[in-house]
């Protein structure tokens, strides 16, 4: 065989071991891939299978919520009117009146009253209190802030500085009777008109 | 002869290269896709573990059930003792 013959067959020899080399690494990252598919397949068929009860208890407790909520805004509306339920709700979550409420559809036309103007803050904080009833006693964050044994107690710890259980010094009745130190007129008093006050408005006199 | 020297040439400095070049590139390719997957299988197995606390959401399910249940009672309650609002 002549030197050029030698040559090709060399070349040839080294051209299939170098397809082989590069085919057996080619083949061995194939298998790791294979296994890293297989491992990821299981974790994914894990996932399935756990996240599959997840939708139909997801869409029960939507349907007991919704209940929950078409109830308490039915009460609030029915008891409050829907002007004052808005406020209130308003006034307990600020900005929460441009959404409105979920089965009225008129709330969102209401301008909300100013509900800390219109009732006093033991109406707010009564309602507070409401959002933290005993119903949360088992909630993750504590217990709940009402005692419901011991109510007054509890709502006391709202105020940051501590409320007094009563005033130290209570007015004292007035005295009546013919020595009483206030005076009045007979005559004017009884079986007239009574007097007006200079503060009353023109409309009302 | 000189027409298989050439062939030996072609050989050795056309198609040697060439194989050398697609192999590797193959085998770039195969190498690089095993740290993706193996990122994957990672995240799927986190996937799955995360879910493990899935059951609680049976809990969850029975505690709305009360609260709702609760709020009714509340509600009802209310409802008998307070007056409506007017025009409702």
């Amino acid at each position: 065989m002549s030197a050029a013959g030698w040559v090709m067959i060399i070349a040839v020899v080294l051209i299939v071991a170098v397809i082989v080399v590069y085919l057996l690494a080619t083949i061995v990252a194939l298998r790791k891939i294979t296994a890293g598919l297989d491992d990821a397949i299981g974790g994914v068929g894990e996932i399935i299978q756990k996240s599959e009860p997840v939708a139909a208890v997801v869409a029960d407790i939507n349907a007991n919520l919704d209940a929950g909520v078409d109830l308490l805004e039915g009460l609030l509306v029915k008891k409050a009117g829907l002007s004052e339920a808005v406020g209130l709700v308003d006034g307990l979550y600020p900005g929460a009146a441009a959404a409105g409420l979920r089965n009225f559809p008129d709330s969102t036309k209401i301008k909300p009253p100013r509900i800390s103007e219109v009732y006093t803050r033991g109406t707010l904080t009564l309602a507070r209190l409401g959002r933290e009833a005993p119903i949360a006693a088992a909630s993750p964050n504590g217990p709940a802030l009402r005692n419901p044994a011991y109510g007054s107690s509890a709502a006391r710890t709202l105020y940051p500085d501590g409320r007094a259980l009563h005033a130290k010094a209570l007015p004292r009745s007035p005295v009546i009777g013919t020595e009483s130190p206030v005076q009045y007129d007979p005559d004017e008093e009884v079986g007239g008109p009574r007097r007006r006050m200079p503060a009353t408005s023109p409309e009302r006199s | 002869m000189t027409l298989q020297w050439i062939g030996d040439v072609i050989l050795l400095v056309v198609l040697l290269p060439v194989v050398i070049y697609l192999l590797r590139g193959v085998l770039g390719a195969a190498t690089s896709i095993v740290p993706s997957v193996d990122r994957i299988a990672r995240a799927a197995r986190a996937g799955s573990a995360d879910l493990d606390a899935v059951p609680l959401l049976l809990t969850t399910q029975d505690q709305v059930v009360k609260t709702i249940q609760a709020a009714a009672n509340y509600g009802g309650s209310l409802d008998v003792i307070l007056d409506d609002a007017e025009g409702a």
